[in-house]
């Protein structure tokens, strides 16, 4: 009974939100589902940060490997969260001077903005910068022509890595008017425009039908398998 | 009470989708209530039958296309057709037709992943993206990861199944507990296992390195919606020595899975995953009309080539050819 | 395989990480010392954004949506900056709003950086007003296309969006001159192209910045739907050598001038307009390590197939 439900909630609420772009009458249905979702969503908050507790509390308990790390979630989780529900440090709002906490949690000075601007900002720039030497070692790594797509693929990397900086520039600036086609900058420029897009465009289309072929499964109640494999097909 | 009772019979001793229809066709009727009975004030019959004006006529022609948005026809045409492929197909499925499906090798690869980290005694770690359950690829990778949790059961391997989003978790919780229960391995599953990280993409992804690093995960599979994350994970995953089968149909991140992972699939691949791993004929039909569909695409794509080539060059009927190619633009809405 | 190429074949990976680390560093350093940038050369795609605001009426409303957090902030940054500077600098009102959780702040930091230090005439709620983050996705891309207000009822900092004379004309996101996105995801400029431009039927125009691997995605929406397009840190730094040469421009003073912008900026560019440029340096660096890498990978792989054909024969 509760797979019927379950999946009844699933057709009837895709089958709103497919209909409403389509009829003005259900534009307002649509966008209250939309809102459903976030109120659902919020409340499985609470959900995740218990699921975030207990599993870096046991982990403490436990002395896992790596419980301090564990530890140091779990202290900077209370301490975000104390700090952003207290509003610690933040000033008066000049609009509500009478009404306290009426001020911003992020407003300059406050506690918020402080953790935000000295831990978050640079801990989150530094993680993508991790990226610059990931793809350094992937490059010298994995980028070996075995065939002749590969050769092709790397010939397109020298040239767009060469055009998109200043040694494009340095390299074929001097290239007469009549083949300024080939300078690589314009030629970097060539290769997004053309065959790049017509690559994207195919894959955007095959996904864009993979998507409703999936969508429909489910709609439909034929792919039950997000409820657990042991729900299977109609 | 009565209501319960009313829906029960509705459904009692029916087939799945046939309940699950008779349960939407008060909806749909609803809808079509609701659509009709949403007239402007000016559009009384009395009114317009008093002043035959063009004014009155057009205030019914307003009346009749407030019903459905007139721009969005195309669309409509679209997914009615592209919907009529794949469920025709899905029929000729049920009845018997014989189906051919092309091996995909990072499906294939995913019980040997499995029973490679039940012989290394080390978890299998499946990420299902960082985004929500409004995303379709979540929802992919949900079911990609009932399967996996399937056969983790089966070999008595060990999931991990750290989450970026709540509502994720839960879902991931649901479909790894149905399938423990389908393989009768419900003693073995373990909920802790599948667990709330953080929101934030670098966050979760720092935590799932280190756990990476320090767990050396056997088989790790990345199916769903990935961001700048994806060649960290993948790198880690790399640097462990960890077997990686990655789906994504975010085009942006595919370059990075392809280069570091063993298998990726590209786009439509990974939305056709679920399909393949359960076999089910409908299933497979479904992914026959998605076929026939991207048939009938490539086709409209070359006679609208072919039709801009003619516009383009001074042929006598490029004129021609322009204007209907201006015709069908705006009524394409582009 | 012995010698060089045994060493290049069994090279541990931090070998690498350490020659990106100095390929990025040494330009920084260099640059930071001689204070000097690399020329740039403009695309079409950079010089639309800068067209397009330029072609503007002085005064129009422009809606910035700065959609994205601050580990993107390296490259996209920049881009909000630059296209802020340019609004101010040609008079234009700007209305500032997120999608993304964090990118309020990311607004705040811009409003601190331009307009409150350059152009200190500008009132808040009258030429430009932050509306902070709203959640909601999509959802809120289909609200705006019907009523702005609705989507967004207060400012970041609590204030009716009723009151605000800057928004008093504006109803729907169509009534807008002109959409500045900078993306750094989802959700981002593919689903702005989707559920708003497309649906206003090509009536408001946009323009986007966006990171480097969202480029490629969004490349078969320009010209079309969206009119200018600044790829990564490459897009960000035409762009701001730009609106550097055209302030620069003695012809342009006067028109700055009626601005309100202090006439001292065009005798030199301060250096927070200069970030994108300076980051050409380390990109430079780091491409061609990457090309040099790429490189020596092949030939330990050549070498590997010569010898294995080798024992093999």
């Amino acid at each position: 009974m509760m797979r019927i439900v379950a999946l009844a909630i699933a057709s009837v609420a895709g089958l709103v939100m497919l209909l409403s772009p389509f009829f003005p009458a259900m534009e307002s249905v649509g966008a209250q589902s939309s809102e459903i979702f976030n109120v659902i969503a919020a409340i499985a908050f609470i959900l995740g940060a218990g699921s975030l507790v207990k599993v870096n509390l046991s982990r403490v308990g436990r002395r896992d490997t790596g419980w301090g790390y564990a530890l140091v979630t779990l202290l900077c989780f209370a301490i975000t969260l104390v700090v952003g529900l207290g509003k610690i440090g933040v000033p008066p709002n000049p609009q509500f001077a009478a009404t306290p906490w009426a001020g911003e949690k992020d407003a300059a000075g406050s506690a918020f903005a402080w953790i935000y601007e000295f831990i978050l900002t640079p801990i989150t720039s530094t993680m993508f910068a991790l990226l610059a030497f990931y793809v350094a070692s992937a490059a010298f790594r994995a980028f070996r022509a075995k065939n002749r797509e590969a050769i092709l693929l790397l010939g397109t990397a020298f040239i767009v890595l060469l055009g998109r900086t200043f040694a494009g520039v340095w390299l074929t600036g001097g290239f007469p008017e009549w083949a300024s086609g080939l300078r690589l900058e314009n030629l970097s420029m060539f290769i997004m425009q053309v065959f790049n897009t017509a690559g994207n465009r195919a894959i955007i289309i095959g996904i864009a039908l993979g998507v409703t072929a999936t969508s429909l499964r489910i709609l439909l109640g034929i792919d039950r398998s997000w409820m657990g494999a042991g729900g299977g097909s109609a | 009470m009565r209501g319960y009772r009313a829906a029960y019979r509705m459904v009692r001793g029916r087939s799945i989708t046939s309940a699950v229809a008779r349960m939407m066709l008060p909806l749909l009727a609803a809808c079509v209530v609701v659509t009709l009975s949403h007239r402007p004030a000016s559009a009384h019959p009395q009114e317009v039958a008093a002043a035959v004006s063009t004014e009155a006529a057009a205030a019914v022609g307003a009346s009749t296309a407030s019903l459905f948005t007139p721009g969005k026809l195309p669309l409509a045409v679209a997914i009615v057709l592209t919907s009529g492929c794949i469920i025709a197909w899905m029929l000729q499925a049920r009845a018997g037709a014989p189906m051919y499906l092309r091996r995909i090798p990072a499906l294939d690869a995913v019980t040997n992943a499995v029973g490679r980290s039940t012989e290394m005694g080390r978890p299998v770690l499946f990420i299902a993206g960082i985004q929500d359950m409004d995303n379709i690829q979540t929802v992919a990778g949900i079911t990609v990861l009932s399967h996996v949790a399937k056969t983790t059961a089966e070999y008595d391997a060990t999931i991990e199944v750290p989450t970026s989003r709540s509502l994720v978790m839960e879902a991931a919780r649901e479909a790894v507990r149905g399938s423990y229960q389908a393989a009768g391995r419900f003693d073995a599953y373990n909920a802790d296992a599948i667990r709330y990280i953080t929101d934030e993409q670098f966050g979760f992804v720092a935590s799932v390195s280190g756990e990476m690093v320090r767990e050396k995960p056997a088989a790790c599979f990345y199916m769903g919606c990935f961001f700048a994350e994806s060649l960290i994970l993948a790198e880690t995953g790399n640097s462990i020595g960890a077997i990686q089968i990655a789906g994504t149909a975010e085009s942006s991140q595919l370059p990075f899975f392809v280069a570091a992972c063993d298998y990726t699939l590209i786009g439509e691949e990974f939305m056709a995953a679920s399909a393949y791993l359960s076999g089910a004929p409908d299933q497979i039909g479904s992914l026959k009309g998605q076929d026939a569909a991207k048939v009938i695409v490539a086709t409209l794509i070359l006679l609208g080539v072919f039709l801009a080539t003619i516009a383009a060059l001074n042929l006598p009927q490029s004129e021609a050819v322009s204007r209907v190619l201006e015709s069908l633009k705006g009524a394409l809405g582009s | 395989m012995e010698g060089v190429l045994g060493i290049l074949e069994r090279l541990d990976r931090r070998w690498v990480f350490l020659a990106m680390a100095l390929a990025v560093a040494g330009p920084i350093l260099v640059m930071g010392i001689t204070r000097k940038t690399l020329p740039e050369t403009p695309t079409d795609a950079s010089r639309a954004v800068f067209q397009a605001v330029q072609s503007l009426p002085r005064g129009s409303t422009v809606l910035l949506s700065f959609d994205f957090d601050p580990g993107s902030a390296g490259e996209l940054e920049p881009m909000g900056v630059s296209m802020a500077r340019q609004c101010a600098l040609r008079g234009h009102k700007m209305v500032f709003i997120s999608l993304w959780p964090l990118g309020g702040q990311m607004i705040d930091q811009t409003i601190k950086k331009v307009l409150r230090a350059d152009f200190p005439q500008l009132q808040d709620g009258v030429d430009y007003v932050n509306l902070g983050f709203q959640a909601g996705n999509e959802q809120v891309m289909r609200v705006v296309l019907t009523d702005f207000k609705r989507a967004f009822p207060t400012t970041k900092s609590g204030r009716a969006t009723a009151d605000l004379p800057i928004l008093s004309g504006i109803q729907r996101v169509g009534d807008f001159a002109l959409l500045a996105e900078v993306s750094a995801g989802y959700p981002g400029s593919k689903e702005w192209v989707q559920y708003v431009v497309s649906a206003s039927g090509g009536k408001l125009p946009m323009v986007s910045g966006c990171t480097g691997v969202q480029t490629p995605q969004l490349y078969p929406y320009f010209p079309g739907q969206i009119r200018g397009l600044l790829g990564a840190i490459k897009g960000a730094a035409e762009y701001e050598s730009l609106i550097n040469t055209w302030v620069l421009d003695p012809a342009s003073a006067a028109e700055m001038a009626s601005a309100g912008a202090d006439s001292g900026v065009a005798a030199a560019i301060p250096p927070k307009y200069l970030e994108a440029q300076r980051r050409m340096g380390p990109q430079l660096g780091a491409h061609l390590l990457m090309v040099v890498l790429i490189l020596l990978g092949n030939v330990v792989y050549l070498a590997q197939r010569r010898s294995q054909r080798r024992a093999a024969a």
